[in-house]
């Protein structure tokens, strides 16, 4: 083929990748939104029924008692409520969202209406602890004030499940009872809706379940044709301009990298930057605002796990595509090398097997969701109790589960460290480290190679491992003392700190949103607990290492440029010493690149393997005078 | 304290001033280290890849800018107009004098010309200094043809850095294959092969008689020796380097093509060395060149002057011939002694895959059969193993059986040793052998 040909293919093809990107942008705003009935009674009397489950704080309701009075329901709190919205056509989300809000704030006020304590019934609570109790505080006298229905019964029990640290404590005066009373009363308010209501938890699912539902219009009603569009052509597009490597001779090709805007942080790795990081804020915080690319793909999702699409579906979804498509690049840009082509292929299967496809299926036969080659710590809420009583719960495969998790954490990550180094795992298993290196390909020579941020990534990595650990023993205890708190710590609170500045926020946010600035690495260098575990045993145990060819090396800094891990490889390489570091993930690049063969990856005998400067060549000889 | 002065900031003058500050303290020696072309050592080998976009200058330095303060070496940007001999000091081009009290030499080289007529038009030029890379960026801009005169591997360098701007290329070598003055017939045919496969319009037996301007004083086509004028914006010129001494030429010191040094790269003048590109060797190194203007020979030489110069008198011995490149696509790596065409005592071991981009050749004593030298073409061979055979004067069949051990390949690359050895066995069947297979593909993986 000529290059006129190939030419052409590439352009026809970056185009359709553009107009099918476009679309797949334009698809974000291209609904109209109507909210009904029957979209409150489908998402919302699911909700209800949902309440009465374990919500995330682990606590349990239960009034099954038959009622002759029975209040309000959350549904027709919330039905009266959107009253004004029923039926009204939005041609944004974003006015609908900021509508749908209000309505879920006013029902919450309600809920806490109905089953707050109020101002009267504390009144009474103290006067009747002053007066029959004697200032001593129990449960049992103070919540003797509420009514036996379902709502006083409710009262009671939260009175009981707040008040347990203040259980028989004598007061001297009433003031100092109505004082500690207060607050925990105040917390109960607050908490109410936690139970009753909409709580701060659910509110994210039970608005993208709403947003989807009340969506109406183009998207809604030609999901396949709109999945061919900003997928199909896509994809095509994509292949088209990818193909034509085929006609270009197999090597490296590292041509205009650092002319590149896309690629040396110009205007356009600005854009996909910012594109992602904004991605990621509204996939973590604000799902309900990207209903319309779920909707998109509920089609796929029916068809795998039986059940409409969510926001980590939608996630899981492009995760594995970019994965594809972009390891159908690598491939093309490596095919000289086999060792980049099967661990390509390598990182393709597990992603789409191990990570999406079997945890759907699983879903889909009624068992939990699991990702059998995810490892703790970065799989960070394998131990919380939520996770463990779910696989417990699920019998025996559940159970296997489990002690898979465990042996992969105790067992395979020495054992096959100390064969194969930690590239076993970060560059031919992980997720994270299959999306760094299709999608980051393009971005590994942005990794900082100085000495101060090995530094940082010493102390930051090490120290998310730190966390990880502590957070995880307090879940231990959690679940099984049944105690949220440990040494005065919330057990709870300091997960949800690790979820969100670890789990979402750096993963995801950084770890991927900075791919086009800081390279692909930087949650695998800087954050990943697992990467810290991995690199320890391979620094201290292991037969892997990169071996350097005599003294070949002409200093000229591909190897470090292309390191992803922003190690200098070059630094060892010429003064001829095997490359030992805690960090690298085995990814081999620095290998390829080295116009001068001068990097091997191995594994050999532990012995010698730190190895000793050596330059081969230079005989010259002391002369004794 | 002694003041140590070095002139060249080039892998040899700062191998020797990092080897220096290895075994003395800053109060025992100061160290300065005064260079022209650019303010920290950087490797000129990676000039290419600047052109090409695949690294930024920054990244061709090989120590981080903190690096020369911590150990003390002073850097200084400027010129060396004349070495004061007689005083010992320096005449910088924009700074003071500058007093020494021992001097190394480390000036590297500049590009060889003959004097053809047009070689001062703008847009001639060779590919030498990061100066070059920019008049490069400048003369290359929006042009239909260049032409390389030249066939080494600066050469096929810049051939390579004008495709990656998909500029057409005409590249005139004067030998009947490329740089067949060095890679012996089969290899210098796989080369032009693989240029020309490349879409570069390579002329081998092709010289270049002069080079035409026009009226603005810009290159406006070259005519070959055959008389043929090609049209052309921008000429390269790579045929070689030369020493660059120029300044020396009013001092004592002795020169030639370049700086006389004897085995110690000692100069004539007592406390003066000269080591690197700019060294020429009174007597050259057993089978070495006396002025060997690669990278290694350069940091070797830096090594070994540093010795000498803090008190442990080192005679300069090089090791086994070793050398290697990258032509376009093909690496090329060569130990040992391997001459274009055999000499009477030798014979050459040739196999060449059927893809026709990776060969192995062996040369060994015709009479006692042990190996001289390897040359590989898109193989990698390991430099310990390669060299140890040679200096251990291993038996070619002793090679052959154990051809596996110098290896040097990626992990699943495809393996000829049992091809090669095939080959061989077919073309000695008298001194047939059989290869050590030295491992299954589990144990390769596990390292065992
Ligand atoms: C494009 C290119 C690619 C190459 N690739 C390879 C390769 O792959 N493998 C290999 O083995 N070799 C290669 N070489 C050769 C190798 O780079 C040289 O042999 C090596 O750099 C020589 O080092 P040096 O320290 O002697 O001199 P240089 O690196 O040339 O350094 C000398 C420095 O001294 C400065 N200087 C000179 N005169 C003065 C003065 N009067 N005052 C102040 N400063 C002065 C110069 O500006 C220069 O910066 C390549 C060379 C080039 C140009
Ligand atoms: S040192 Fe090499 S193999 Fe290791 S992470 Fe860096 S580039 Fe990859
Ligand atoms: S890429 Fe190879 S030659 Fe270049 S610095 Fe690294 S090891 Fe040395």
């Amino acid at each position: 083929m000529n290059t006129h040909t190939t030419h052409l293919i590439r352009s026809v093809g970056l185009l359709l990748f553009i107009l099918g990107f476009g679309f797949f942008i334009a698809v974000f705003f291209l609904s109209g939104y109507q909210l009904t009935d029957d979209v409150l009674k489908q998402e919302l009397q699911e909700e209800n029924q949902s309440d009465q489950a374990p919500n995330a704080a682990g606590q349990e309701t239960s009034d099954n008692t038959e009622e002759s009075f029975m209040p309000k329901s959350m549904y027709t709190i919330v039905q009266e409520e959107a009253e004004e919205m029923l039926g009204k056509v939005y041609a944004f989300n974003f006015s609908f969202i900021r509508d749908f809000s209000d309505v879920i704030d006013r029902s919450n006020q309600q809920i806490r209406g109905i089953y707050g304590i109020t101002s009267d019934e504390m009144e009474q609570m103290v006067q009747t602890l002053a007066e029959e109790n004697n200032l001593a505080y129990t449960a049992e006298a103070a919540g003797a004030v509420f009514a036996d229905d379902t709502v006083g019964r409710f009262k009671r029990k939260m009175l009981q499940d707040y008040t347990g640290w203040l259980e028989g404590k004598q007061f001297d005066n009433p003031d100092n009872l109505r004082s500690q009373l207060a607050g925990t009363v105040a917390s109960i308010n607050r908490d109410v809706t936690q139970q009753k209501g909409i709580g701060r938890y659910e509110q994210k699912g039970v608005k993208t379940a709403v947003v989807k539902a009340a969506t109406i219009g183009f998207v809604k009603d030609r999901q396949w044709l709109v999945f061919i569009i900003s997928y199909g052509v896509t994809i095509l597009g994509a292949l088209l301009y990818l193909l034509p490597r085929l006609y270009v001779h197999p090597g490296i090709k590292n041509n205009h990298i650092f002319h590149s805007s896309l690629k040396h942080r110009g205007w356009l790795g600005m854009m996909l930057g910012t594109f992602l990081i904004v991605f990621y804020v509204i996939l973590y915080f604000y799902p309900y605002y990207m209903t319309n690319w779920i909707l998109v793909v509920d089609p796929i999702s029916q068809w795998l796990n039986g059940g409409p699409a969510g926001e980590f579906f939608l996630y899981g979804f492009l995760y594995t595509l970019c994965i594809l498509v972009m390891g159908i690049r690598m491939i093309l840009n490596y095919r000289h090398s086999n060792y980049h082509i099967i661990r390509t292929i390598s990182v393709i299967f597990f992603q789409t097997a191990f990570a999406f496809l079997i945890p759907e299926i699983l879903v889909r036969l009624n068992y939990p969701y699991y990702d059998f080659k995810n490892i703790w710590p970065l799989d960070y809420d394998f131990f919380f109790p939520g996770s463990l009583s779910q696989l417990i719960e699920s019998g025996g495969l559940g159970i296997f589960m489990l002690g898979w998790g465990i042996v992969l954490i105790v067992l395979a990550v020495p054992i096959l460290v100390y064969f194969l180094g930690k590239r076993w795992y970060c560059s031919w298993v992980c997720g994270c480290g299959g999306l760094a290196e299709t999608l980051g390909d393009p971005y590994r020579q942005l990794s900082d190679k100085s000495l101060r941020a090995w530094q940082v990534e010493r102390y930051l990595v090490h120290g998310v491992l730190v966390f990880a650990v502590l957070m995880t023993i307090g879940m231990i205890y959690t679940f099984f003392t049944g105690s949220g708190s440990l040494l005065g710590i919330p057990t709870y609170s300091v997960a949800e700190v690790y979820g969100f500045f670890i789990g979402a926020g750096f993963a995801g946010v950084i770890g991927t949103g900075f791919y086009p600035l800081m390279g692909n690495r930087v949650w695998c260098r800087f954050g990943c607990p697992l990467a810290a575990y991995l690199g320890i045993v391979q620094r201290f145990k292991s037969r892997f290492r990169i071996t350097t060819n005599g003294g070949q090396c002409i200093s000229c800094g591909n190897c470090s440029t292309y390191c992803e891990m922003g190690i200098d490889v070059r630094w060892y390489a010429q003064r001829g010493q095997n490359i030992v570091r805690a960090s690298c993930v085995g990814c081999g690049v620095c290998a390829s690149v080295c116009p001068r063969g001068v990097l091997k990856l191995e594994n050999a005998e532990e012995k010698g393997r730190f190895g000793k400067p050596i330059l081969i060549g230079n005989d010259s000889v002391r002369v004794d005078q | 304290m002694k003041k140590i002065c070095i002139i060249g900031n080039g892998v040899a003058g700062i191998t020797a001033a990092r080897h220096i500050r290895k075994q003395k303290s800053a109060s025992e020696y100061s160290i300065t280290v005064i260079s022209a072309e650019t303010e920290y050592f950087y490797a000129r080998t990676a000039l290419m890849y600047i052109y090409m976009g695949h690294m930024t200058f920054e990244h061709t330095k090989p120590y981080e800018d903190g690096f020369w303060k911590k150990n003390d070496i002073a850097l200084v940007r400027d010129y060396v107009r004349q070495v004061d001999i007689s005083n010992k000091r320096l005449r910088l081009q924009q700074g003071e004098e500058m007093p020494y009290d021992i001097l190394i030499i480390a000036t590297g080289s500049k590009s060889h010309r003959v004097g053809w007529t047009g070689e001062d038009l703008q847009g001639v030029q060779g590919m030498i200094t990061i100066q070059d890379i920019e008049r490069m960026e400048e003369n290359t801009r929006h042009i239909q043809r260049a032409v390389i005169v030249g066939g080494g591997l600066i050469g096929v360098e810049m051939a390579e850095c004008l495709h990656s701007r998909q500029i057409p290329v005409t590249f005139l070598v004067r030998e009947e294959e490329y740089w067949h003055n060095v890679l012996p017939l089969e290899e210098a045919k796989m080369a032009s092969r693989h240029i020309r496969g490349h879409g570069i319009d390579l002329r081998t037996g092709a010289g270049l008689k002069e080079i035409k301007g026009n009226a603005q004083k810009r290159v406006q086509a070259v005519v070959t020796t055959a008389g043929e004028e090609i049209p052309c914006q921008m000429v390269g010129i790579t045929i070689g380097v030369t020493p660059q001494i120029d300044f020396l030429k009013e001092s004592a010191i002795e020169t030639d093509r370049g700086v006389l040094v004897n085995a110690f790269l000692e100069t004539n003048v007592p406390d003066v060395y000269a080591v690197g590109d700019c060294a020429q060797h009174r007597q050259a190194p057993e089978g070495r060149k006396n002025v060997e203007q690669i990278w290694y020979s350069a940091r070797m030489q830096g090594e070994t002057v540093a010795q000498t110069i803090c008190g442990y008198k080192t005679r300069y011995v090089p090791g086994v011939f070793f050398n290697s490149a990258k032509l376009f696509d093909i690496e090329y790596q060569v130990y040992g002694t391997v001459h274009p065409q055999p000499t009477e005592e030798e014979e050459h071991f040739y196999w060449e895959h059927q893809g026709g981009e990776k060969s192995v050749r062996v040369v060994f004593e015709k009479e006692t059969r042990s190996v001289l030298g390897f040359n590989l073409m898109g193989i990698r061979y390991k430099q310990a193993v390669c060299d140890r055979w040679i200096k251990e004067k291993a038996s070619i069949m002793h090679v052959m059986e154990h051809l596996q051990e110098a290896n040097f390949d990626p992990e699943f690359f495809r393996h000829y040793e049992k091809e090669i050895v095939a080959r061989f066995n077919q073309q000695y069947p008298d001194r047939a052998v059989k290869l050590k297979q030295k491992k299954s593909l589990v144990a390769t993986l596990l390292g065992w």
